[in-house]
């Protein structure tokens, strides 16, 4: 019987790979030039400069994550000292300082209309605060349970949608009035590492630890397209700003920029002095430049259009965990293993 | 709970299980003896068919039980049935519940997709086999391609495969009528939901645009908005993070007597551009309410607000955006192509959230194609364009020589020597700066005399 087993396993195995070598002609096919030659016209950047501002002070261990307020003046941290940190970033003064019930968080997010903030980490949960309560209190208002695996990302598309990330290789989408799963976005094979919603809202993108980001439909809550070629775990994901393209970042000290018409991966952002992962990104806001968190203390800034490093951001004491680009564009936030939280333009 | 209904062939993904968990927690309550459901002997053409349920009291139980809606039972029902959990005795082919006297039965455990018995391509040959020799021309189309696959990929141990299936076959006739059947079911089921007949070739179909075609999207998005792009080319008057002064965000606030010129440059960038501003919708509908087709705008926004509002509030809209743009001899009816109206009156029976999604699409594609590209050759929108402020550049008057560049710089060794010769030269510099921003006051504060 093995015999059989082992003779039966080899077709399939071949069947599988022909199967592979077709979708990547099809691909392939479709790469009729070179970034090179395509990006051959537009102006050279050239070194860019950036300079801390502020130093936002406050937490008393790592910082994990950090969101912009879409006023681009407010910001959310949040730190395993068990703080929700949100800051007025110009005047680094504390806006509010919301104590955790579950210090081991992971994420925090900034809803769009500025009224609530949402955490989460190793508790399994989402919770969702109310910055606007009646009496200036700031309460939680929901805990969203049902994830068996940590929650390592959530983003809000409104006040009653979010959609979370999580350890146990699913994405949901909640409805929080009600405070239950309105979609389960099942497909992956490795731990949910990162989510990004598209400009317009119809979609979202999240890479895990099988290499792989997946682009999915809110709506229907089927996966569109998947992309692969990392080599190693995908830690985190944006959109380009026109919605055209996912940028991603590796523990295979790599960011990768896929196209979603093209469905292939266009452009590769490494350096072989580079050697340790990426942590974190985000894209300036023409897109042109990308500012990418690494594991050595440092932030990388590259010009996506030519690949090729620009400038460095060093000024953390530890490894750089988050970052964010203000939706102005005007200022970038990297925050830090260090307990602080930068402000650079 | 909604899944991918397209199953995994090579086992069982984790995500997969969780579900697959609570639907048997599902099944094993309605097995249980006292709170479970009926069970009766089914007649099936002439044989009886023992401990069978019809397709009218799964639902009654599941409506019972779980104190919820019929559409809901039968959604959750006909989940059941596509897994393999229930399957149907008449049509076994299709794996749907019927709300009718249509006889069910459960699936054995062994058989359930969670318990993930390797079926290997020599069992399902087996099974294949069986069929073809118990009654010819008993296969399907894509079960006999699936069979005369199989049979060049094992050929070797076609004998064999053959052999079981008579085998088989002898050792079922030795059974009860019933039992077979029984028997039969649960297999042919197991089989419909392991080797669907539709496959995935999704990824193969795709329509993909060209890499050239991609690249020069992007490039033509950043060159477009490089201006717009403040850590590229700073911003005026002047960055607020350098300055302290709020005088950038006061001026781009949302709602500003005069907007500055970038601002309104960014609206001939794209409707969405347009839209997402709220001055740039208020001229926009200033322009439509012109044209008189403001209605389009005002239900277009109208829909963003279901998609993105409350949950409980739904309803309450839906009705609203019913009244008044869509009921016949509504105030402000909007034009919609036929299909799509009907579509929508059909979903509006039962609203959800996407509900307006397709009429919303074809009134902002209207309005894209037509006002949009109008709007912006028009005499509104130029004299906009013209009265918009361009910031004046403030400098910072303490230290006038550090002014940044950002364009192409020289190498980073010698812009490392030009900042050390500007740090010795800013501490005199400072005091005679502050010379010069005292004399520029007085000349300012004489002028005004």
């Amino acid at each position: 019987m093995t015999t059989i087993a082992m003779g039966e396993m080899e077709q399939l195995r071949k069947e599988a790979d022909n199967l592979k070598d077709q979708i990547t002609a099809a691909r392939k096919a479709m790469q009729d030039t070179t970034l090179q030659e395509a990006a051959a016209s537009i102006n050279v950047v050239g070194r860019v400069q950036l300079k801390t501002r502020k130093t936002l002070r406050g937490h008393l261990a790592k910082i994990y994550a950090m969101h912009w307020s879409t006023d681009s003046k407010l910001c959310v941290s949040a730190s395993q000292d068990g703080k929700l940190i949100v800051w007025d970033s110009i005047t680094t003064n504390k806006v509010n300082a919301i104590p955790l019930k579950s210090s081991w968080v992971m994420t925090c997010a900034y809803a769009p209309s500025g009224n609530l903030v949402a955490c989460g980490g190793l508790d399994n949960m989402c919770s969702i605060y109310n910055l606007k309560g009646k009496d200036g209190n700031v309460k939680v208002m929901r805990e969203l349970a049902a994830h068996t695996g940590y929650l390592s990302c959530c983003r809000f598309l409104s006040d009653s949608e979010i959609i979370t990330s999580s350890g146990d290789c699913t994405c949901v989408l909640w409805d929080i009035e009600t405070g239950t799963q309105k979609t389960i976005f099942a497909g992956h094979q490795g731990d949910c590492m990162s989510l990004a919603v598209s400009p317009d809202f119809k979609f979202f993108i999240s890479g895990a630890c099988d290499f792989t980001a997946k682009l999915w439909d809110i709506r229907e809550g089927t996966c569109r397209q998947t992309f692969g070629g990392h080599e190693s775990d995908i830690n985190a994901i944006g959109f380009f700003p026109n919605g055209n393209a996912v940028i991603t970042g590796s523990d295979d000290a790599s960011c990768k920029l896929y196209d979603l018409r093209a469905d292939q991966e266009l452009i590769t952002y490494q350096d072989s002095s580079i050697m340790c992962g990426v942590t974190s990104l985000a894209p300036s806001l023409s897109g042109r430049l990308l500012l990418a968190g690494y594991d050595d203390f440092n932030v990388n800034i590259w010009d996506t259009l030519k690949a090729e490093r620009v400038g460095v951001l060093a000024g953390h004491d530890n490894r750089v965990s988050c970052i964010g680009v203000s939706s102005d564009g005007m200022a970038c936030c990297t925050g830090s293993w260090d307990s602080f939280l930068k402000i650079w333009n | 709970m909604t899944i991918n209904t397209l199953l995994v062939k090579e086992g069982c993904p984790q995500e997969q299980m969780a579900c697959f968990r609570k639907m048997e927690k599902v099944i094993v309550a309605m097995q249980d003896p006292d709170m479970g459901m009926k069970m009766r002997n089914q007649r099936l053409l002439i044989t009886v068919i023992p401990h069978a349920m019809t397709g009218h009291d799964i639902i009654t139980w599941l409506i019972q039980k779980y104190c919820i809606s019929e559409e809901e039972a039968l959604h959750l029902g006909n989940l059941l049935v596509k897994y393999g959990y229930i399957y149907p005795l008449k049509e076994p082919r299709s794996l749907v519940l019927r709300r009718d006297e249509s006889p069910y039965r459960f699936q054995t455990p062994y058989f359930w997709t969670s318990t993930q018995w390797p079926a290997t391509e020599l069992d399902y040959a087996i099974y294949l086999a069986k069929k073809n020799i118990r009654k010819q021309g008993e296969l399907m189309e894509y079960e006999k391609e699936r069979y005369s696959l199989l049979h060049k990929r094992i050929n070797h141990t076609w004998d064999f495969v053959v052999m079981q299936a008579r085998e088989q076959l002898r050792a079922s006739k030795q059974r009860r009528k019933a039992d077979r059947i029984v028997l039969e079911c649960q297999e042919q089921a197991y089989w419909l939901i392991n080797r669907p007949a539709v496959t995935c070739q999704r990824a193969l179909g795709r329509n993909r645009v060209k890499s050239s075609n991609c690249l020069e999207g992007f490039l033509k998005h950043s060159e477009q908005y490089q201006n717009h792009d403040p850590i590229m080319q700073g911003c005026l008057p002047s960055n607020p993070w350098i300055s302290d002064d709020a005088a950038h965000w006061t001026m781009n606030a949302d709602v500003v007597p005069v907007p500055t010129r970038l601002r309104v440059e960014r609206w001939s960038f794209s409707f969405m551009e347009l839209l997402s501003d709220t001055m740039g919708r208020k001229e926009f509908m200033t322009y439509l309410e012109k044209e008189f087709s403001a209605e389009n705008l005002c239900f277009w926004q109208a829909c963003e607000e279901i998609r993105h509002g409350e949950n409980s509030r739904i309803s309450e809209k839906v009705n609203e955006i019913y009244k008044n743009f869509l009921a016949p001899g509504a105030a402000r009816w909007v034009n919609i192509d036929s299909k799509t109206m009907y579509k929508t009156l059909e979903g509006i029976k039962r609203p959800h959230r996407f509900v307006m999604d397709d009429a919303q699409m074809h009134i902002y594609f209207l309005m894209k194609k037509d006002s949009y590209p109008r709007y912006l050759k028009s005499d509104l929108y130029k004299n906009m364009l013209a009265k918009a402020i361009v910031p004046q550049e403030t400098k910072k008057s303490v230290f006038p020589f550090m002014r940044r560049q950002r364009h192409s710089s020289p190498s980073p060794a010698q812009a490392a020597t030009q900042a050390t010769e500007e740090d010795g030269r800013v501490k005199e510099a400072g005091q005679i700066a502050e010379i010069v921003s005292a004399q520029q006051r007085i000349r300012a504060v004489r002028k005004t005399l």
